[in-house]
C-alpha cells in the first residue's frame, strides 16, 4: 500500500515539473507559430526571468508581488527586443541562420548572467509557503502544487484565447498563411513582436516557478532542452501537444529519477525524443507542411 | 551516352490532395522521339501530371510507363537514372553554384566517382570530371549559346538565360524523355524563337522524346507533333495540333462557355487550392 | 586587368588553385607552414596546434552545415568521441598512433550515422535538434562508462611515439597535427570539384528539386553528416594527444557552440571561411585574456570574468555575423583583394 501511496507522490510531483514543461513548451509553440522560428534561446529567456526575480526581490528587496509581475514583464521586453533586433533583420533568411541567431543568443544570455549574477547556484527568495500539503494522504510539496496550478491556468487562458480572442484569431491567421494575413489587414509584424513578447513572458514566468522550487543557476536553462523535446514530441505547431506532451514527460523525469537514478532523466528524456522523431518525426499532433515544386 | 529516345505513357492517373483532385484519369502517350505538347488553363494539373511521371507526387491512382517498363513506385533519383529530365515551372537553379557546376550536376545519377576518390581526386574521380567538363563544354554551352555566362552565377542571371541554363542542365541528365514546364513563359519575342530552335535541335540532335507543358499557343502549334488538352485534371482532347485546335471543348475550356454551373465549379476549385 | 582568365585547357581550369595570385600566396603559405615549428615560441606553437585541429572540426563542420545546409550543434561531442577512442586504444591496447587516430575518425562517423538516422525522415532544423540529444547522451556514456572512459575522473595517455622518440612537446606535436590538418582541408577541397560536392550543395539550396534530379537525399545527408564526425573524430583524436588527458567536461557543448562560430565567422560553405574562422576563434579567446589581464588593474577579481566574456563575445560573433555579413571574413577577406585588384601581381 505505501507503495503505491509513493508511486503517487512521485507521479503528482511530475506532474507538477510538467506543468512548467508544459507551459515553457508554450513559449516554443507560440513563437514557432507565429514567426516560424525555432528558438534555442526559449530556455536562457526562461532562466534570464528567475534572475530577473532575484534580483527585483533579493537585490531591490522588493515585495514578491511586485517583483513577480516585474520579472514577467522583464521577460516580455527581452522578448520583443530580440525580436526587433535580431529576428526581424533575418526575415527571409533560411530557417536555419534564424535557428543559429537564437543558439548564439543563448550563449549571449549564460554569459551575461554569469558576468552579472556569477556561477554559483543561488536561491530565491521564498514567496510560496513551504508547509506541506496532502492529496487525501498523499504528501505533495506546496510549490509544486503551486506551479502546477498556476501552469494550468496560464495554459488554460492561452487556449481561450486562441480561440476567441482577435489577437490569437490574428496569430492563427498569420501562422497559417502570411501572405493571406497581410491582405485581411493583419498587422503581421505587430503580431510577430506580440508572439515573442508573450513567449519571453511565458518563459519568464515558468523560470521564476522553476526557481522557487529548485533555485536558480545560469545553467538552468538545460530545462529548454527538455520542453523542446516536449515540444519535437508533441509538434511544434500545436498547443496540445505541448500540454500533454509536457505532462507525460513530467512524470516520465520524475518516475525514472525516482526508480532509475537521477543521472538517467537525461538520457531517457533525449532517448524519447529521437524515437519520436523516428517515428512521427512532425510530432504527434504537429501538421506536416505539403511542399510543392 | 543517351540509349536513344524512350515512349512515355501515363495511363489513367488520379492525383487527390485533400479534397482537391488535381488529375482525374488522366492518359496520354507521348511517343519516342516526338514532341507532345501539355495544354490546359491554369490549375489544369498540368504540372502535377509532370510531378508524378518524376516521382515528386505518388499517384492515388493509375501507372507511369517507360518504354515499356512500369515506373510507379520507383523513387525519384532512379527515375532520373532511367533518362527521365525536367525542367521547372518556378525555375529551380541552385544558387550557390556557377552556370558550370549547376549543369554538371544534371549528370550526377551517370557518374560513378565515390567518396574516397573525390577525396584524394585522384583516377577516376579526376578522369569523370574531366571528360564531364569537356562534354558539357562541347555539346551542351556550345550548342545552347551560353558561353558567355558559364563561370557567373545563376543568380544574376535574367530569366530568360535561367530558362536556358534549367534546359542546359536537362540535356547534362542525358534524357531519353525531356519534361519542360513551361519553357517559354515570361520570355520576350525574340527569347521565344531561340528556345523554340533549341527545343528542335533537340529533338533532332538528341533524339529524345519531348513533353512539353506551354501556354504560348503560338509555340505548341508550331513546334508540336501532338497535344493533349487537360482540364479539371480530365484528359478533354488529344491530337494533332490541327484537330485539337478546332476542337469546341478546348475553347470552351479556356473561353468557359457562359454556362454558371462550369464557372461555378471552376471558382470553387481555385477556394480550395 | 584580370589574369589568368584565359584557360589553355579544361583541365587547367578544373585545377583547384587557377589563378597565378593564388598559387603564390599559396606557395607563401606554405613555406610559413613548414618554418614555423622553427621560428614560433613555445606558446604560439601550442596554439597554432590548436588552432590546426579547431581547423579540421570546423572544416567537417562546415562540410555538413556551411555546404549541405543541415546544422549540427554536436560536433564537440564528436570530437569528444575521437578522443575516447583514442585514449583507450593508447591506454589499453598501446596501438599505433596513426591507428588510433583513424579509429576515433571512424568511430566518430559512425556513431554519426545512427545519430543522423532522423534526417531520412525530417529536415531542417531536426537534425540540428538530434544532434544536441546525441551531446547528451553521449555525455551521460562518458561519465558512467567508466571501463573505457575512466568516468569524471577522465583518462590520461601516453604520448605518441614514432620510432622510439615521443611526440611530447609542442614543435613535435606540429609535425603530427599539421600534416592531418592540411591533408583533411586539401581532400574537403577536393570533394567540391566533384558530383559529391554538387550534391552537397544541391541539397542545401533546394533539397527537393535535387532528388527530381538524381540525387538520393538520404545517402548525400548521411554521407556530409559522416564526414563532419569523421573530421571531428579526428580532431578530437589529434585533441587527445596535445593535451593527454581526456574527461567529460574537454568537450562540453560550448565547444559546439564554438566551432559553429568560427564557421559562421569565417564564411558558411567556403573551404578558405572554415580556415578563417577556427583561427579567428582560436586566437580570440587569447585576446580576451589579454585584455582582461589589462583590466584587472582596474577591476580586482577580472580573472574570473574571462569565461562568462567568452561566451557572450562567441555568441555575439554567430549574431554580428549573421546578420551583419552572412559571408564572413571570406567575404572581407574578398572585398580586401578586390580593392587592391591583385596587387601585386597585376600584369
Ligand atoms: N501540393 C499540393 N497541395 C495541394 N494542392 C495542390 C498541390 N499541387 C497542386 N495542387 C492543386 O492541383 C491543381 C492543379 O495544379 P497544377 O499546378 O498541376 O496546375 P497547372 O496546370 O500546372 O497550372 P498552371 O498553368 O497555373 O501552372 C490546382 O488546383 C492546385 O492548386
Ligand atoms: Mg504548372
Amino acid at each position: 500500500m505505501s507503495e503505491w501511496l509513493f508511486f503517487l507522490e512521485v507521479t503528482l510531483a511530475g506532474l507538477g515539473s510538467g506543468a512548467l514543461l508544459a507551459l515553457t513548451a508554450l513559449a516554443y509553440v507560440l513563437i514557432y507559430k507565429a514567426t516560424r522560428v525555432v528558438n534555442l534561446a526559449v530556455g536562457e529567456m526562461l532562466m534570464l526571468g528567475a534572475y530577473l526575480f532575484f534580483a527585483f526581490a533579493a537585490g531591490w528587496g522588493l515585495s514578491a508581488w511586485i517583483a513577480i509581475p516585474l520579472a514577467i514583464i522583464g521577460g516580455g521586453l527581452v522578448g520583443g527586443i530580440v525580436e526587433r533586433g535580431l529576428i526581424r533583420p533575418m526575415l527571409g533568411e533560411s530557417a536555419i541562420s534564424v535557428f543559429m541567431v537564437t543558439v548564439g543568443l543563448g550563449s549571449v544570455i549564460v554569459g551575461l548572467v554569469e558576468l552579472v549574477w556569477g556561477t554559483d547556484p543561488r536561491a530565491l527568495p521564498a514567496f510560496i509557503d513551504t508547509s506541506p500539503l496532502f492529496l487525501g494522504e498523499a504528501y505533495v510539496s506546496r510549490k509544486i502544487a503551486v506551479a502546477f496550478v498556476t501552469a494550468a491556468i496560464v495554459i488554460g487562458l492561452f487556449l481561450i484565447l486562441f480561440r476567441f480572442w482577435r489577437g490569437g484569431v490574428a496569430l492563427r491567421a498569420t501562422a497559417t498563411d502570411q501572405a493571406a494575413a497581410y491582405s485581411c489587414g493583419i498587422n503581421v509584424p505587430g503580431v510577430y513582436s506580440a508572439a515573442w513578447v508573450i513567449g519571453g513572458a511565458t518563459a519568464a514566468g515558468a523560470g521564476l516557478l522553476l526557481g522557487a522550487i529548485g533555485g536558480i543557476s545560469p545553467v538552468m536553462g538545460v530545462f529548454g532542452l527538455s520542453a523542446l523535446v516536449v515540444v519535437i514530441v508533441g509538434g511544434l505547431d500545436s498547443v496540445l501537444g505541448a500540454l500533454i506532451g509536457g505532462l507525460a514527460l513530467g512524470m516520465i523525469q520524475s518516475w525514472t529519477s525516482t526508480y532509475v537514478g537521477g543521472e538517467y532523466t537525461n538520457v531517457v528524456t533525449f532517448g524519447i525524443m529521437i524515437f519520436a522523431l523516428m517515428l512521427r518525426p512532425y510530432g504527434l499532433f504537429g501538421t506536416h507542411e505539403i511542399e510543392r515544386l | 551516352m543517351s540509349k536513344g529516345p524512350a515512349r512515355l505513357d501515363v495511363q489513367g492517373v488520379t492525383l487527390t490532395f485533400g479534397g482537391v483532385r488535381a488529375l482525374n484519369d488522366a492518359s496520354f502517350t507521348a511517343e519516342a522521339g516526338s514532341i507532345t505538347a501539355v495544354i490546359g488553363p491554369n490549375g489544369a494539373g498540368k504540372t502535377s501530371v509532370f510531378n508524378c511521371i518524376t516521382g515528386f507526387y505518388r499517384p492515388t491512382a493509375g501507372r507511369i510507363v517507360l518504354d515499356g517498363e512500369d515506373i510507379t513506385k520507383v523513387r525519384p533519383p532512379a527515375r532520373a537514372a532511367r533518362g527521365l529530365a525536367r525542367s521547372f515551372q518556378n525555375i529551380a537553379l541552385f544558387h550557390g553554384m556557377t552556370v558550370l557546376d549547376n549543369i554538371k550536376l544534371g549528370r550526377h545519377a551517370y557518374m560513378k566517382t565515390n567518396l574516397l576518390q573525390a577525396f584524394f581526386y585522384a583516377g577516376p574521380a579526376k578522369r569523370e570530371e574531366e571528360a564531364l567538363r569537356r562534354e558539357v563544354e562541347e555539346r551542351i554551352i556550345d550548342f545552347l549559346e551560353i558561353d558567355h555566362i558559364r563561370n557567373k552565377s545563376v543568380s544574376v542571371l535574367s530569366y530568360g538565360l535561367q530558362k536556358r541554363v534549367e534546359l542546359a542542365r536537362a540535356l547534362a541528365m542525358q534524357p531519353r524523355v525531356l519534361l519542360l514546364d513551361e519553357p517559354v513563359a515570361g520570355m520576350n519575342r525574340e527569347e521565344t524563337e531561340d528556345m523554340a530552335r533549341f527545343i528542335l535541335d533537340v529533338k533532332e540532335e538528341w533524339g529524345t522524346t519531348i513533353v512539353m507543358v506551354e501556354h504560348d499557343m503560338g509555340l505548341v502549334m508550331d513546334i508540336s507533333d501532338h497535344v493533349t488538352v487537360l482540364n479539371f485534371g480530365e484528359v478533354i482532347a488529344s491530337g494533332t495540333p490541327k484537330t485539337v485546335q478546332n476542337d469546341p471543348r478546348v475553347a470552351e475550356a479556356y473561353l468557359g462557355s457562359g454556362d454558371p454551373q462550369a464557372l461555378v465549379k471552376r471558382i470553387e476549385r481555385e477556394m480550395a487550392s | 586587368m584580370i589574369i589568368g582568365t584565359a584557360k589553355e585547357s579544361y583541365p587547367a581550369d578544373e585545377a583547384l588553385l587557377t589563378t597565378a595570385p593564388q598559387r603564390v600566396w599559396m606557395t607563401i603559405f606554405v613555406i610559413a607552414l613548414i618554418a614555423a615549428p622553427f621560428v614560433l615560441s613555445n606558446y604560439w606553437l601550442y596554439l597554432a596546434c590548436l588552432a590546426m585541429i579547431n581547423v579540421i572540426s570546423a572544416t567537417g563542420l562546415n562540410v555538413l552545415t556551411g555546404y549541405t545546409g543541415q546544422v549540427s550543434l554536436g560536433q564537440a561531442a564528436f570530437m569528444a568521441v575521437g578522443a575516447y577512442t583514442v585514449a583507450y586504444l593508447e591506454r589499453s591496447l598501446g596501438t599505433p598512433f596513426l591507428l588510433n587516430i583513424l579509429a576515433g575518425g571512424v568511430i566518430a562517423a559512425a556513431i554519426g550515422l545512427v545519430v543522423g538516422l532522423p534526417s531520412l525522415r525530417v529536415k531542417g532544423l531536426y537534425l540540428a535538434i538530434a544532434t544536441i540529444a546525441a551531446s547528451f547522451i553521449l555525455h551521460f556514456v562518458f561519465v558512467n562508462w567508466t571501463a573505457v572512459t575512466n568516468g569524471n575522473s577522465g583518462a590520461t595517455l601516453a604520448p605518441a611515439t614514432v620510432f622510439g622518440i615521443e611526440l611530447a612537446t609542442y614543435d613535435r606535436l606540429y609535425w603530427l597535427i599539421m600534416p592531418f590538418a592540411v591533408l583533411l582541408v586539401w581532400g574537403a577541397a577536393n570533394l567540391f570539384r566533384t558530383r559529391i560536392g554538387r550534391a552537397f550543395i544541391a541539397i542545401r539550396d533546394r533539397d527537393i528539386s535535387a532528388e527530381v534530379l538524381g540525387i538520393p537525399l538520404l545517402r548525400y545527408k548521411l554521407m556530409s553528416f559522416a564526414i563532419a564526425s569523421f573530421y571531428a573524430g579526428i580532431a578530437g583524436g589529434l585533441w587527445a594527444y596535445l593535451f593527454r588527458v581526456v574527461t567529460p567536461e574537454s568537450f562540453p557543448f560550448l565547444t559546439s557552440i564554438f566551432l559553429l562560430a568560427a564557421i559562421i565567422v569565417g564564411g558558411m560553405g567556403t573551404i578558405l571561411g572554415g580556415i578563417l574562422g577556427a583561427v579567428f576563434m582560436t586566437l580570440t579567446p587569447e585576446l580576451l585574456r589579454v585584455v582582461v589581464d589589462l583590466a584587472s588593474v582596474f577591476v580586482p577579481d577580472a580573472a574570473t570574468l574571462l569565461s562568462p566574456v567568452r561566451t557572450i563575445v562567441f555568441g555575439a560573433l554567430i549574431v554580428g555575423f549573421l546578420i551583419l555579413e552572412p559571408r564572413g571574413l571570406t567575404e572581407i577577406v574578398d572585398r580586401i583583394r578586390r580593392f587592391f585588384r591583385l596587387w601585386p601581381f597585376r600584369t
